[in-house]
């Protein structure tokens, strides 16, 4: 009788287990499905406008593209303006934050559990919170106002630099915590200063992972829209002097959206977007996997 | 100097009342005791006796860390080691920790030369070699590696990465060496080739190591500390200690009643 019983139980035990095992893969396909989704529909609708031209043209303005729909053609140009304008302010973006960004997260790694380094930490946390269109305000307010005396690339830079902080911050804090405390005793045990020990061991011993840290931040900002609006404005022109209004491809993105005739370039743009952010953390997940 | 109470003569390294403190926990008490210079000394006792905190007080390892707090006055060839500069002191001291640490990003030749390079020391190539050389030889790990200098620290095996840490000291010349249980992450095999080195190294450096290995205290040491609870026990030739000990916690220990 026991032993049927147990039986009973065995079985319907494998089949508990099949039903979760079930459930976990259902939920799994559900989490991974949507970045499925978006890429098949960007590729689907943004392939064909997607070319050399592309890469390489100004915006056109709506009449051109009216007539081309009316031709039953692709609209011609492209978003080089954009592309070169994201380029300019992430870079700058990212000149500005990473060096103030490291510095910081050096000096939470070396003072753990002091009050001022809390509250620093406490801070940076809480400006990552911050929405982004909070930060495009700021930069308006100290940047367009009183640097640029109207919109810029530089101010656009600033609001993106101001994203990026927190979170290099919290990786290079995190990355040095890592690294054992035996080496920094070993380089210091040398006789070495600790400046010295700090940029020629563990900086170098951890590399992968502030690189990792580094470019998690640009792939995130790469696609901010908000703080650009109020910042960089946008331009039809390649412009690359950064005290003048700035395109970038997230805020032209958003003028096909609100021009009837542009709605084919949204899609592309996107695509281009995804293809750069995806590059990005694809080198990012490799700096990572470096690291083990 | 009472040779007395530092129970060595004409000590290369003098320690008199040093203290040590975690915050207000005491971890070493008042340890009187002078090192001979050219002897392996070994420090002993069961696990939390504050034998490698003693050793870490010696290249004021312990200045990294605001809560520990270091009383009492150390020596080094009559000069005051809290007075001097770190730098000056580590330089004469070098250290080897309990797991191999090659630094990770470097090369063999880059590890055993970091000391001179991040001390932003200009050296002609030729001397740099030169020095990379008689490090790695001293530690017997010239002929194993001399084919692969530019390969990474962390490819060679746990021994030879041991030995390589120890060359890394050594390249700086230094008076003293520190090691802090540096065979217990190692094989049997790696380990008698660090003791068997250890034998040699005293010929020009004098060697202070932690060990809570008794047998290897016996094999390789000319003087043995014994510490118990913070305190200094007892001190004296490893010989006498190991066939005689004077104290009742030494003879227990040894015997092994406990550790």
């Amino acid at each position: 009788m026991k032993a049927i019983n147990e039986a009973e139980n065995i079985s319907s035990r494998i089949r508990k287990d099949r039903v979760f095992l079930g459930l976990v893969v259902f939920f799994s396909v559900i989490t991974v499905s949507p970045i499925i989704l978006i890429i098949s529909k960007l590729i689907e609708k943004g392939y064909k406008q997607l070319s050399f031209g592309f890469l390489v043209e100004k915006t056109p303005d709506t009449m051109e593209a009216m007539t081309a729909i009316a031709n039953n053609e692709l609209i011609p140009g492209g978003i080089v303006n954009g592309i070169l304008g994201t380029l300019l302010m992430v870079a700058m973006a990212a000149v500005i934050a990473i060096p103030i960004a490291i510095i910081t997260g050096v000096y939470l790694y070396e003072n753990q559990g002091k009050w001022l380094a809390n509250i620093t930490r406490n801070v940076s946390d809480i400006l990552q919170g911050v929405p982004s269109i909070v930060l495009g305000l700021i930069s308006y307010l100290w940047v367009v106002k009183y640097v640029t005396n109207g919109f810029s690339a530089l101010a656009g830079s600033v609001s993106l630099a101001i994203m990026m902080l927190p979170m290099i911050v919290r990786s290079t804090e995190e990355t040095l915590k890592m690294i054992p405390q035996t080496l920094k005793e070993a380089g210091l045990a040398l006789g070495i200063p600790y400046w010295r020990v700090l940029t020629g061991i563990l900086i170098p011993t951890g590399f992968s992972g502030l690189m990792t840290g580094i470019l998690l931040a640009v792939s995130r900002v790469i696609g901010e829209t908000a703080p650009l609006m109020l910042t960089a404005l946008g331009s039809r022109a390649i412009n690359m002097n950064i005290s003048k209004p700035t395109s970038a491809i997230p805020l032209l993105i958003w003028e096909f959206y609100n021009d009837p005739n542009m709605v084919d370039m949204i899609w592309s743009s996107s695509l281009l977007l995804m293809i750069i952010v995806l590059a990005f953390n694809l080198t990012a997940k490799q700096f990572a996997a470096n690291r083990k | 100097m009472n040779t007395n109470i530092l129970q060595v003569k004409d000590p290369i390294l003098a320690i008199e009342n040093l203290s040590v403190a975690y915050d207000k926990n005491v971890a070493v008490k008042d340890v009187t005791v002078g090192i001979k210079k050219n002897t392996v000394t070994a420090i002993m006792g069961p696990s939390g006796c504050g034998k490698s905190t003693l050793l870490r007080a010696l290249n004021r390892m312990h200045e990294l860390y605001e809560n520990i707090h270091t009383t009492g006055s150390v020596t080094l060839n009559g000069e005051d080691i809290f007075k001097m500069s770190a730098i000056k002191l580590r330089r004469q001291t070098g250290m080897v920790f309990q797991r191999p640490n090659p630094f990770p990003t470097m090369s063999i030749y880059d590890n055993v030369i970091a000391g001179y390079k991040l001390n932003g020391i200009n050296q002609k190539k030729q001397e740099r070699d030169e020095i990379v050389e008689r490090s790695l030889r001293d530690v017997a790990l010239w002929d194993e590696v001399k084919d692969s200098l530019t390969k990474k620290g962390t490819f060679l095996s746990g021994g030879q990465q041991q030995r390589l840490c120890i060359a890394r000291a050594l390249a700086f010349n230094p008076e003293i060496i520190l090691l802090d249980e540096p065979t217990s992450a190692l094989d049997p095999v790696a380990t008698s080739k660090i003791e068997d080195l250890l034998i040699t190294l005293k010929e020009h450096y004098t060697i202070i190591m932690v060990t809570h290995n008794m047998s290897q205290a016996a094999r390789i040491s000319d003087y043995s500390l014994f510490m118990y609870l913070g305190e200094l026990v007892e001190y004296g030739k490893t010989k006498n200690m190991f066939t005689n000990p004077q104290d009742r916690r030494t003879e227990e220990y040894l015997t092994g009643k406990f550790g």
